[in-house]
C-alpha cells in the first residue's frame, strides 16, 4: 500500500514535465520502469522494517486495546464486552498507584544518575589516555553480561541478613539496611543494578558524540581561555545536545518498562510482600499470567503506553532547554572573555 | 540501535505477547473442545514416534526414561526440565492458551491443578482399568472432575513430619531422640497448642529461634481446612468471612515471639540453615533434600513422626496428557508406566520425592529406605505413616493459589519486612481477595 501513494505525484510530476516541452513521444517501458525504479525503489527498500512493524508492532497495540475493553481470561479466552471497566478497576487498586510510584521512583533514582555519570566518563575518555581501547571497551563489559545474572550477584549482595553489603556497613559501625523492606532502600538497590548495566552503554553513545565534535571549536575555546571545565560545559555540552536528548528519551522508555531487576530482585517475583518494588510491568504481569486475568492486564498496557508517552514528551521538552542554555552562556561568556581581554 | 530495541520492547514485547497470546487463545477455543481424545491411532503403536515430556525440579526420572525407550524401541523420549514450579506454569498457561507447544506428557503441580481442572476439556481422560485403586481417594479427588474425567495420574505427596535440630533441643534442655521428640510434641493427638507450647519452652532456654517462619506455619494448618477459601459448590469466595482462616491468622500472629522471621526460599533463609537461623521446620517429604542441600555440613537434623493437629499434605504432583499431544495413546501409556508404584519406588530412592500409590507406600522395600543426613531417620516407614494419617483433603477451587499466596504474603509483612502490624496487614490481604 505504501509503495502506491507516493508514485502518483511522480507520475503526474513527470507527465507535466513532458508535455510542454515535446511533442507526443512514446516513453517506452524500460524508461517508465527505471523512473518507478527511482521513485519506488526507496519505499521497497525501507517497507519490511514497516511490514514488520505493522505485524508485531501496530497490529498488537490496537489488539491489546481491544483486549482491554473486554472480559478475558488467559486460558478461558474472550469474554463479554465490558467497556472501560478494566480500566476503572486497575485505577481502583491500591497495587496499580504503587506500581506506577515504585516504577517512577526506580526511574529517576536511575536515569538521572546514569546519564550524568555517561557524561562525565565520556568526557574523561575523550581525554587523551593512555590505553585508551582498553578503557573504552572496560566501560562496556557491563553491558555484556546477562541481566539476569548481575541481579543473582546483586541480590547476593543486597540480602538484608547474609548480604555482603550491610556486612560491610556493619563493620564501620552502621546500622544495617532493610533492603527487602523499606521502598526506598530497594528502589536504590534495584537502580544501582540498572545503572551498572546501562552506564558504559550510554558512555560510548556520548563519546561517540564527542568525538564528531570539530577540533577547532576547542582550540578557539582555548584561545579565548577557557579552562577545561568551561569547555566541558560550554562546548562539548551544548554539541551533543541532540545525543542527550536521544539517550535521555530511550533511557526514559527502557526505565518505565524496567522489569528485569525487579523481578529478579528476590525468588518470588511479585515485587515484594508489601509490593515495596512493584513496578507497571511487573504488575501486568501478575495480573494477565498470575491471575490469568488478560482484560485488566491490557488495560495496564496502554495504561503504561500513556505514561510513557507523556514521560517522553516531557523528557524532551525539558532536555531541549537545558541542553539550550550553555549555548546561550556561551556567548555570553565569549563576551566576557573579550570584554576582560580588552581591559 | 538501543531505540529500535527499547521501542521494540515497548510496543513488541509488552503487547504483542498478550496480543499474540490472547488471539492464538480466542481461535483455539472453537477447534479443540470437541475433538476427540483419542485419534492418535492406537494400531500404529510399531510407528516410530517421539515423545515429550515436561517436569519441573528433580522427579528422578532420567533413568527410568532410559528404560523405557529400551523397552520400547520405536518410541524415542525428549525430557525438559524446568528449574521451579513456577516457570513450569508460566509456560503451562501460556501454551495452553496458545494451543500448541505443551508436551505430550506434562507435569503439573497440586497447587496449580484446580486452575486447569476448568479446562478438563483440554487434557485426555486418563481412567483405565489399570490405574484403577492406585491412590488414595483424596489423591484422585483432586484430578477429578465432576462429571469423573480423570485429569491427572499422581505422582507424589508431600506427607508432613516434623524436621528438628537434635542437637540445638539437647541444649535447651529437651529431649533429643526422635521418638522422645514426637512424645513432646504430643504423639498420636498432637494439636497445634502443644507445638506452639514446646516452642515457648524451647526459646525459654534458648537464642535460637523456634521455626523459620510463620507463613510455613499457617501453610500447615491451612491444609487441615476443610473448605478454607471457596466455597466447594459454587467456587465462591468465602475467605474473607471465614473464621476459621482468621484464626490460623490471629494464631500465628500471636506467636511471632516464636519465628525467625524469615521468608522461605528467599536468601535469607537459605543462608540461615548454616548458623543456627532456627531449630524446626514443618517438612513435606520433598522438603527433606532441600534441608539437606542448604544445610550441608550441618550435623543434627532429624525427623520426628509426629505432625499437630492430625496429619497433613503439603505439595505433590500429577501427570496430565493434552489434547494438544499429536500421539495421545502412547504419552497415556507412558503417564500410566511412569506412575506406576515400581516406578515411583525407584524415583523415591533418587530423589526423596514420595509415592502417591498405596501400593508403593505399604511395599517391604520402602520401609527399609532410612536417610543419612537426618541421623540415618527410617523416612520410607515415617512418611508412610504420615501419608497414613492425612485425613482432610481441603478444597482448592481456582483462586486457591492467589488467595494463599496473598496470604503469605500479609504474614511476610509483619513477620519479616516490619511494614505492618497484624490488623493493618490483614486489611490489606483483605483488600487482594476482594480484587480478585
Amino acid at each position: 500500500m505504501s509503495t502506491q501513494i507516493p508514485t502518483r505525484p511522480g507520475r503526474a510530476r513527470g507527465a507535466a514535465a513532458t508535455a510542454p516541452s515535446a511533442p507526443p513521444r512514446r516513453i517506452g517501458f524500460r524508461q517508465t520502469l527505471g523512473r518507478w525504479d527511482v521513485k519506488i525503489s526507496p519505499y521497497l527498500y525501507i517497507s519490511p522494517f514497516f511490514i514488520v512493524f505493522a505485524i508485531t508492532g501496530l497490529f498488537p497495540l490496537l489488539y491489546t486495546g481491544f483486549v482491554s475493553v473486554h472480559e478475558w481470561d488467559l486460558l478461558g479466552g474472550q469474554g463479554d464486552f465490558v467497556g472501560l471497566e478494566n480500566f476503572t478497576t486497575v485505577l481502583d487498586q491500591a497495587f496499580f498507584w504503587k506500581a506506577l510510584r515504585n516504577t517512577i521512583s526506580i526511574f529517576l533514582l536511575s536515569s538521572v544518575p546514569q546519564v550524568l555519570m555517561a557524561l562525565m566518563l565520556a568526557a574523561l575518555l575523550h581525554a587523551n589516555l593512555r590505553a585508551r581501547t582498553f578503557w573504552r571497551m572496560g566501560v562496556l563489559l557491563p553491558y555484556v553480561v546477562a541481566p539476569v545474572a548481575v541481579t543473582l550477584v546483586f541480590s547476593k549482595m543486597f540480602a538484608d541478613d547474609s548480604g555482603m553489603i550491610n556486612a560491610i556497613l556493619g563493620q564501620v559501625g552502621m546500622d544495617p539496611i532493610a533492603w527487602h523492606s523499606d521502598p526506598f532502600w530497594s528502589h536504590v538497590a534495584i537502580a544501582s543494578m540498572v545503572n551498572f548495566r546501562w552506564t558504559g552503554y550510554n558512555t560510548l553513545i556520548f563519546l561517540a558524540a564527542m568525538q564528531a565534535i570539530p577540533q577547532d571549536l576547542y582550540e578557539a575555546a582555548v584561545i579565548d581561555g577557557a579552562s577545561r571545565i568551561r569547555q566541558f560545559f560550554s562546548v562539548t555540552i551544548p554539541m551533543v545536545r541532540p545525543t542527550i536528548i536521544f539517550v535521555v528519551i530511550t533511557s526514559t522508555i527502557g526505565g518505565l518498562q524496567i522489569y528485569d531487576e525487579p523481578r529478579m530482585f528476590d525468588n518470588f517475583g511479585q515485587g515484594g510482600n508489601d509490593r515495596q518494588w512493584l513496578t507497571v510491568t511487573l504488575y501486568l504481569y501478575e495480573l494477565g499470567w498470575r491471575n490469568t486475568n488478560l482484560g485488566r492486564a491490557a488495560a495496564v498496557a496502554w495504561l503504561l503506553f500513556l505514561v510513557i508517552v507523556i514521560f517522553a514528551i516531557g523528557n524532551y521538552l525539558i532536555t531541549r532547554r537545558i541542553a539550550a542554555e550553555p549555548t546561550l552562556r556561551t556567548t555570553r561568556g565569549a563576551k566576557r572573555v573579550a570584554g576582560r581581554s580588552a581591559r | 540501535m538501543r531505540t529500535t530495541r527499547k521501542r521494540a520492547f515497548a510496543l513488541v514485547a509488552g503487547m504483542s505477547t498478550i496480543a499474540l497470546l490472547a488471539s492464538a487463545c480466542g481461535g483455539s477455543g472453537d477447534d479443540t473442545t470437541d475433538e476427540p481424545a483419542g485419534d492418535g491411532g492406537t494400531e500404529t503403536t510399531d510407528e516410530e514416534i517421539t515423545l515429550t515430556i515436561s517436569t519441573f525440579n528433580e522427579w528422578g526420572y532420567d533413568t527410568l526414561l532410559d528404560q523405557y525407550m529400551e523397552e520400547h524401541p520405536n518410541i524415542t523420549i525428549e525430557h525438559n526440565k524446568f528449574a521451579t514450579s513456577n516457570e513450569a506454569r508460566d509456560q503451562f498457561n501460556t501454551s495452553l492458551a496458545a494451543g500448541s507447544g505443551l508436551a505430550d506428557v506434562v507435569g503439573v503441580e497440586v497447587d496449580w491443578m484446580p486452575e486447569i481442572m476448568q479446562y478438563s476439556d483440554q487434557f485426555v481422560d486418563l481412567a483405565s482399568d489399570s490405574v484403577e485403586g492406585r491412590w488414595q481417594d483424596w489423591k484422585v479427588g483432586q484430578a477429578t472432575t465432576p462429571d469423573g474425567k480423570l485429569v491427572g495420574y499422581g505422582i507424589d505427596i508431600g506427607p508432613e513430619a516434623i524436621a528438628y535440630r537434635a542437637d540445638l533441643f539437647e541444649a535447651a534442655g529437651l529431649p533429643s531422640d526422635r521418638e522422645a521428640v514426637a512424645e513432646l510434641f504430643g504423639g498420636e493427638g498432637a494439636t497445634w497448642d502443644d507445638f506452639f507450647a514446646v516452642g515457648d519452652q524451647f526459646t525459654a532456654n534458648s537464642d535460637v529461634p523456634f521455626y523459620d517462619s510463620g507463613a510455613a506455619i499457617y501453610q500447615g494448618m491451612i491444609n487441615q481446612i476443610e473448605a478454607a477459601y471457596e466455597d466447594p459448590e459454587s467456587n465462591d469466595i468465602v475467605a474473607v468471612d471465614n473464621s476459621e482462616v482468621k484464626d490460623i491468622y490471629d494464631t500465628i500472629m500471636s506467636h511471632t515471639d516464636l519465628s525467625a522471621g524469615l521468608q522461605q526460599w528467599n536468601e535469607d533463609w537459605v543462608n540461615s540453615f548454616q548458623n543456627n537461623g532456627f531449630a524446626v521446620m514443618l517438612a513435606p517429604s520433598w522438603m527433606l533434600g532441600v534441608i539437606s542441600g542448604n544445610a550441608e555440613g550441618v550435623t543434627g537434623w532429624d525427623i520426628a513422626n509426629v505432625f499437630p493437629g492430625g496429619g497433613g499434605n503439603w505439595g505433590g504432583s500429577f501427570l496430565t496428557v493434552p489434547t494438544q499431544s499429536s500421539h495421545p495413546e502412547e504419552a497415556k501409556a507412558l503417564a500410566d508406566w511412569l506412575t506406576a508404584p515400581e516406578q515411583q519406588l525407584v524415583a523415591f530412592q533418587t530423589t526423596g520425592n514420595f509415592p502417591s500409590q498405596v501400593e508403593a507406600q505399604n511395599s517391604d522395600e520402602l520401609g527399609t529406605i532410612t536417610n543419612e543426613f537426618f541421623n540415618n531417620a527410617p523416612i520410607g516407614t515415617i512418611f508412610a505413616e504420615r501419608a497414613a494419617a492425612v485425613t482432610v483433603a481441603p478444597y482448592k477451587g481456582p483462586n486457591y493459589f492467589a488467595i494463599n499466596d496473598a496470604m503469605a504474603q500479609a504474614i511476610n509483612r509483619v513477620e519479616v519486612d516490619g511494614t505492618d502490624d497484624a490488623a493493618s496487614s490483614w486489611a490489606k490481604w483483605v483488600e487482594a481477595v476482594q480484587a480478585l
